[in-house]
C-alpha cells in the first residue's frame, strides 16, 4: 500500500535541545565535519487506497493539525514515498 | 575499606544518592568523572540514574561514548562488579555490556512508584545476599524503562537464568516478560531500571507495613557486592 | 542601519512603535524626559520590557509595600534576605539557610502547555541558584478549566508532562502541590511553580555588580530568538526593507543545560569565583544588566556583539529582549576570570565576557563599536512607572455574599450523606492527584521525608543532625471570590496548618498572586484587599513574607479568574525523623479532632460539588487560634505523641477521614455524637463544613494521657472521635455509613485517569 511521508522539524528560530546534545557529542568525538545537528520527526502514513492529491492534502492537513505543533514546529514536507 | 566508584556524567541525578547508599552499606564511595580515564583503584562501579546529556538521542547513548566507559568495559571484562541503575542500565546496553534495549514506557508517561520485584537470580555480584525468590520493594522512576530484545535474546536470557529481577503485581513500563533487570553471562555486570539506592535508609525509602518510608530492601545490593569482593 | 545614540540625537522626530511594544504615550514621554532625547530602538526595547507589568510591578507596587511595612522585630530575626531580591532567604539554624519562591507561568502555559510549564520550572529554579543555593525540591500549584471541557485535557497533559520532563531531568524531587479545576480558568490556566534551595550562610550571593573593573560574564545556553515576539516590531521599524523574520513568542527549555548550569554554578560558588550573579528570565539581558548595575556600583559597559548567538541574524534589540532559557550573568574579578572559565569549560558551558563594571552611573551598551544604549540603569530597572489604579468595590459582590449556602437543601438522611460523601471524594478537586504526582520523581536526592499525598512536603537539609524544612502552598479561589481579604487569610491559614501538621514550625511566607486585569477597578479592589489580608495575617502570625510574584491579566474572555492568591509557608523541623504523616498506620490508635465545627458551607466543596453553588461569606479564620494549634502540634510531634495528623479544609472532616484511611489503607471507626452535642451542629455539618482551625490526629493509646494533658494545658478544644482499626478495612462512621477501603480508593483514584488516561 502507498505511504505518505511527513517530516516535521522544530522551528528554526527555536532551541532544539536534542540536536544540540548530539552536536555536542560529535564535538567530543572529535568530528569536525558537521557543525550542527537538528532532530525532527518523520511520520509514515499508510494510505488505504490511492496516494492521490486528495490523500496528500489530507495528510498535509493532519500534519498541520495533529502531527505538528505550529507554535514550536514546522511541517517541512509531505510527500508520497518513492516519488 | 572496599571502594565503590560512582560515575558522574553531565545530567546524572542519583549519583550522590548512590554514594550515600554505598556508605550505608559500609563501603567507601568514590566519585568518578565521565571525562577521566582513571578508575581510581575502585573495586566496583555503579553507573547511577539520571538523564545523561538530556537523553535526547537515546537514553544512555551519548554517555556510553564517554572516555571513562572504555575503562568500564575493560573492568567488566576483568570481572569487576558493575551495577547500572536506570540510566546506568541504559548505558550498559548502549555499551553492549548487556543485551537488548530500553524503550519508552508503553503508557507513554514517566512513572514514579514503589515497585515490587522478585529476585530471580542470586548468583550475581549484586544479588548474592538475597534469598532465592525474595520479593522486595524499591522505588522505580523512569520514562523509558520498557525492556526489549529479539526473541532469541530473550530465550537465551531466560534459559541461562540471566533475568535477575522481575516486576511483580504491576508491569510499569511494558517490559517483555516483566523483566526489570538482567546480568551478563559472568554475573558481574547487572543492570536494572528500579533504584536500590533509594531504599537504603529508614525514613527515606518506600513505605512499609511497619512505618512510612522505612523500606531498606536496596541495601542487600551493595552488601552483595562487598560479599562478592571479599570472596574474590 | 543601527539606531545609535548619536542617531537618536540627530533624529528627534523619528517615529517609534512604543504603543506596539506595550508602552503608553505618557510612559514614552517620560522615557524621552529621562533621557533628554528620544530613546534609541535598543533603549526602547529595554524600557518597554522592563516597564511592563510583569517586570515592573507598576500596578501592584503601592500595595506590596505593606509586606515590608507590617513587620515585627520577631519577623526580622530569621530573615536573611527579604523582598526585592531574586528570592527570600531564611535562617533555619545550624548555619543553614533556605531560599524559596513561587512564580507564575500562566500565559505561556496556555499557548504551549508543555514548554510553558517546563520553562516555568526552569525559571524559578534559576532564581534559587542565583541566591547561591543548591535547589533541592520543587512544587507546583495548578489550576485548569472544567475537567470535562474539550480543551482541558490538552492543557493538563502538556503542563503535567512539561513539569515532569523538566523537573525530573533536573533531579529535583517534586514534594507537593495542588490541582484545581474550575471554569474560570478555562482559557487561562494557572501554572505556579515553586522551587526551594538550601545554602550555608556564608554562600549567600546577591544580584549586584560591584567593583569597578570586574568582568560581566554571560554563561549558559546561547541566545536565540525565543520569546521576542515584541522585538520584531522594533526590527521592522529599524530595518524597514525586507521586514522582520517571524519570531516566536514561546521559549523552549533544555533541562539538561539547566542541570549542568546548576552544577557549574555551585562549583563556581564553592570556588568563590563569583561576586554577584543574576539569572536571565523575562527581559533577558535587558533585565540582568540593568538590575545588576542598579544594585551595585551603578555603572556597566557591555559589548553586545560578544553575546554568543544561536541565530546570527538576531538584531541588537532582539538580543536585548531575548528570553532564551538556561542563561546566567555573573560579575567576576579579573584575576579570577581564568579559574571561572576553567569551571565553565569543565561543564561544557559556553561563556563570554561581555564587559565590565564601571563607576559612571551609566549602563552603556555597544553594538559593533557603536553606542546603542546609554541610560541610568535605575531608570530602567527600579524607578519605572508606578500606578495607583482606580479601585472599585465590585458591583456584584453584595448580591453574591447575600446568596448564602445556608439556604441550600441539606439532608441528614444517611443514604444521602453516603452518596454526597462519595460524590465529594471523587469530585475533580478532591479526587486523588496521583495520576499527576506519579509522573514526578519524589525520591531523587534521597532527602525527601514527606511528599504528596501528605499535607506538606518535607526535605532533610543536614544529614548528620536531621535538620529539615517543610513546605505547603495553598489557595482557594472560591473563598477569595467571596471575600478576597478573608480568602488570602484563609490560604495563609491553610498553608500554615499544613506545615504545622507535619511537625514543623512555620517560619516564613512566599506568595504568587494571580488576578485578572489591573485595568479593571473591581479586580484592583480584589487585589488590594487580598494583599491587605495576607500582610495583616502574616503580621498576626509573626512570619515574614520573603518575596513573591504577581500575575495580572488572567481572564477567560472578558471574565477575570477568581482571585487566586497562592500562599506558600515554609516551616523548620529540628529532626525530620520526628515528622508526622497524614494518615494512620497502627491498630487501635485514638483519633482526636482538634478545634470546633460550626455551620460554614459558603464557598465549600460541598456547596460547589453537590449544588453547583458559590455564594455567601467564606469560613471565619482566627489566626491567633491557628497559632495555638500549630504550637500544640509542634509540641505533640516533638514529644512523639502524635502518630498522624491531617488538616481539615476542602470537604471538611469527611474528606480528611477518607484521606487518612487511604494514606496507608488502615480503617477507622468514628463517632460524631460528641461533635453534634458540643458544637450544636447536625451530621451534615459535622461531616462537610469547612470551619478552620481543625486537625485530626491519631495518638497511640499509651500516649493518650499525655496528649490530652497537652491539649488541656494549651486550652485547645479536643474531642476523641474514633479509633483506628487495622482489622476492618473500612471507614465506619457510626450510625451514618460504612464504606470499604476498596470502594473509597476506587472512587478517589478513578476521576483523573478517567479523564486523562
Amino acid at each position: 500500500m502507498p505511504t505518505i511521508i511527513v517530516d516535521v522539524m522544530p522551528k528554526a528560530e527555536l532551541l532544539d535541545p536534542a540536536g544540540k546534545a548530539v552536536a555536542g557529542a560529535l564535538d567530543r568525538l572529535g568530528d569536525s565535519t558537521f557543525s550542527a545537528v537538528r532532530i525532527g520527526k518523520r511520520f509514515e502514513l499508510t494510505v488505504d487506497g490511492e496516494a492521490d492529491d486528495a490523500a496528500v492534502a489530507a495528510a498535509r492537513e493532519l500534519a498541520e493539525s495533529l502531527l505538528s505543533n505550529s507554535v514550536i514546529e514546522d511541517v517541512v514536507s509531505v510527500r508520497v514515498a518513492g516519488e | 575499606m572496599t571502594r565503590i566508584g560512582v560515575i558522574t556524567f553531565p545530567g546524572s541525578l542519583d549519583d550522590r544518592d548512590a554514594q550515600r547508599a554505598i556508605r550505608h552499606a559500609g563501603a567507601e564511595a568514590v566519585a568518578l568523572w565521565h571525562g577521566d580515564h582513571d578508575l581510581h583503584d575502585v573495586d566496583a562501579i555503579v553507573l547511577p540514574g539520571g538523564f545523561s546529556y538530556g537523553d535526547y538521542l537515546r537514553c544512555g547513548a551519548i554517555a556510553s561514548l564517554s572516555p571513562i566507559m572504555s575503562e568500564v568495559v575493560d573492568a567488566a571484562e576483568r570481572g569487576m562488579p558493575i551495577l547500572g541503575i536506570c540510566n546506568g542500565f541504559q548505558m550498559l546496553v548502549e555499551a553492549h555490556l548487556l543485551p537488548g534495549g530500553l524503550i519508552r514506557n508503553d503508557h507513554g508517561s514517566f512513572v514514579c512508584r514503589d515497585q515490587r520485584l522478585r529476585v530471580e537470580n542470586t548468583d550475581t555480584a549484586w544479588t548474592n545476599r538475597f534469598e532465592s525468590g525474595a520479593e522486595i520493594t524499591i522505588p522505580l522512576k523512569n520514562g523509558e524503562g520498557g525492556y526489549i530484545a529479539d526473541a532469541e535474546t530473550i530465550a537465551r536470557l531466560e534459559g541461562e537464568g540471566r533475568v535477575v529481577f522481575r516486576y511483580l503485581e504491576v508491569n510499569p513500563n511494558g517490559s517483555i516478560n516483566d523483566i526489570a533487570g538482567i546480568t551478563n553471562t559472568r554475573g558481574n555486570v547487572v543492570g536494572l531500571m528500579p533504584h536500590p539506592e533509594h531504599a537504603t535508609e529508614e525514613g527515606f525509602g518506600p513505605d512499609t507495613d511497619a512505618a512510612m518510608r522505612n523500606g531498606t530492601d536496596g541495601l542487600a545490593f551493595f552488601a552483595s557486592a562487598l560479599a562478592a569482593l571479599s570472596l574474590a | 542601519m543601527t539606531d545609535t545614540v548619536a542617531n537618536a540625537i540627530a533624529t528627534p522626530d523619528h517615529e517609534q512603535p512604543y504603543a506596539a511594544l506595550g508602552l503608553k504615550a505618557d510612559e514614552y514621554a517620560s522615557i524621552r524626559e529621562i533621557l533628554g532625547r528620544r530613546p534609541t530602538s535598543g533603549e526602547l526595547a529595554m524600557y518597554s520590557v522592563m516597564w511592563s507589568e510583569h517586570c515592573s510591578y507598576k500596578s501592584s507596587k503601592i500595595y506590596l509595600r505593606q509586606f515590608g511595612q507590617k513587620v515585627s522585630p520577631k519577623m526580622r530575626e530569621k530573615l536573611m534576605v527579604g523582598i526585592g531580591e531574586n528570592a527570600g532567604v531564611v535562617d533555619i539554624g545550624e548555619g543553614w539557610a533556605v531560599t524559596f519562591k513561587v512564580e507564575s507561568h500562566n500565559h505561556p502555559s496556555f499557548i504551549e502547555p508543555f514548554q510553558g510549564a517546563a520553562t516555568g520550572v526552569g525559571g524559578i529554579v534559576r532564581d534559587i541558584i542565583s541566591m547561591g543555593a543548591r535547589p533541592v525540591a520543587v512544587m507546583d500549584q495548578l489550576r485548569f478549566g472544567r475537567i470535562d471541557h474539550p480543551d482541558t485535557a490538552r492543557v493538563v497533559h502538556g503542563v503535567v508532562s512539561g513539569i515532569s520532563f523538566y523537573g525530573n531531568c533536573l533531579g529535583l524531587p517534586n514534594i507537593g502541590g495542588e490541582t484545581y479545576f474550575d471554569a474560570c480558568y478555562q482559557d487561562n490556566p494557572l501554572v505556579n511553580a515553586l522551587a526551594v534551595g538550601v545554602l550555608r550562610h556564608e554562600d549567600l550571593h546577591l544580584a549586584n555588580a560591584r567593583g569597578v573593573g570586574n568582568r560581566v560574564v554571560l554563561f549558559g545556553a546561547r541566545t536565540g530568538g525565543d520569546g521576542i515576539g515584541g522585538a520584531s516590531i522594533l526590527a521592522s521599524d529599524t530595518f524597514a526593507e525586507g521586514g522582520p523574520t517571524k519570531r516566536p513568542a514561546v521559549q523552549v527549555g533544555d533541562p539538561f543545560a539547566e542541570k549542568v548550569l546548576i552544577e557549574c554554578c555551585l562549583e563556581l560558588f564553592a570556588g568563590d569565583l563569583v561576586e554577584g550573579i543574576q539569572d536571565l528570565g523575562a527581559a533577558g539581558i535587558s533585565c540582568a544588566t540593568s538590575e545588576l548595575a542598579s544594585n551595585g556600583d551603578g555603572g556597566m559597559f557591555i559589548e553586545l556583539d560578544k553575546v554568543l548567538l544561536r541565530d546570527p541574524t538576531l538584531t541588537a534589540e532582539e538580543i536585548l529582549m531575548s528570553e532564551s532559557q538556561e542563561r546566567m550573568m555573573a560579575i567576576v574579578q579579573p584575576e579570577k576570570l581564568e579559574a571561572f572559565l576553567a569551571v565553565t569549560a569543565k561543564w561544557d558551558v559556553e561563556t563570554s565576557v561581555l564587559g565590565e563594571v564601571t563607576d559612571t552611573g551609566r549602563l552603556v551598551i555597544h553594538w559593533h563599536g557603536e553606542e546603542i544604549v546609554d541610560v541610568e540603569p535605575r531608570t530602567v530597572a527600579i524607578d519605572g512607572p508606578v500606578y495607583e489604579r482606580p479601585v472599585a468595590y465590585p458591583a456584584w459582590l453584595d448580591a453574591l455574599q447575600a446568596d448564602s449556602a445556608s439556604a441550600l437543601p441539606r439532608s441528614n438522611d444517611v443514604d444521602v450523606l453516603r452518596t454526597q460523601f462519595l460524590q465529594l471524594l471523587g469530585s475533580p478537586n478532591l479526587a486523588a492527584k496521583s495520576w499527576i504526582t506519579d509522573q514526578y520523581d519524589r525520591y531523587v536526592g534521597g532527602n525527601t521525608a514527606l511528599s504528596l499525598p501528605d499535607d506538606g512536603g518535607m526535605v532533610r537539609v543536614d544529614e548528620s543532625s536531621g535538620l529539615g524544612f517543610a513546605l505547603a502552598a495553598d489557595a482557594n479561589g472560591r473563598y477569595a471570590q467571596l471575600d478576597p481579604y478573608q480568602g488570602a487569610r484563609l490560604a495563609l491559614a491553610e498553608a500554615y496548618r499544613n506545615v504545622a501538621v507535619t511537625g514543623a514550625v512555620p517560619a516564613a511566607v512566599s506568595d504568587c498572586l494571580n488576578f485578572g486585569s489591573p485595568e479593571n477597578p473591581e479586580v484592583m479592589w480584589q487585589f488590594s484587599r487580598a494583599v491587605e489580608g495576607l500582610s495583616d495575617g502574616c503580621l498576626e502570625l509573626e512570619i515574614p513574607v520573603t518575596g513573591g510574584n504577581v500575575s495580572f491579566y488572567n481572564q477567560t474572555g472578558d471574565v477575570p479568574i477568581h482571585p487566586t492568591p497562592v500562599v506558600a509557608v515554609l516551616g523548620v523541623i529540628d529532626d525530620v525523623a520526628r515528622r508526622v504523616p497524614s494518615g494512620w498506620q497502627d491498630e487501635g490508635n485514638n483519633i482526636y479532632l482538634l478545634g470546633t465545627t460550626s455551620e460554614e458551607f459558603d464557598g465549600s466543596a460541598w456547596a460547589g460539588t453537590i449544588h453547583g453553588h458559590l455564594g455567601g461569606l467564606p469560613p471565619a479564620v482566627d489566626l491567633a487560634q491557628e497559632k495555638r494549634l500549630a504550637a500544640l502540634l509542634a509540641a505533640g510531634a516533638g514529644q512523639s505523641l502524635i502518630a498522624s495528623a491531617h488538616d481539615l479544609s476542602d470537604g471538611g472532616l469527611a474528606h480528611a477521614l477518607a484521606e487518612s484511611v487511604l494514606r496507608f489503607g488502615v480503617g477507622a471507626r468514628v463517632w460524631l455524637g460528641d461533635i453534634l452535642h458540643r458544637d450544636g451542629v447536625d451530621v451534615a455539618t459535622a461531616l462537610f463544613s469547612e470551619s478552620t482551625g481543625r486537625v485530626i490526629v491519631s495518638v497511640p493509646r499509651e500516649d493518650d494521657v499525655k496528649f490530652q494533658g497537652l491539649c488541656e494545658g494549651r486550652g485547645y478544644p479536643v474531642l476523641r472521635i474514633g479509633v483506628t482499626d487495622k482489622l476492618s478495612p473500612a471507614l465506619e462512621i457510626q450510625d451514618v455509613f460504612t464504606i470499604g477501603i476498596d470502594e473509597l480508593r476506587g472512587t478517589h483514584s478513578a476521576t483523573l485517569p478517567d479523564h486523562f488516561s
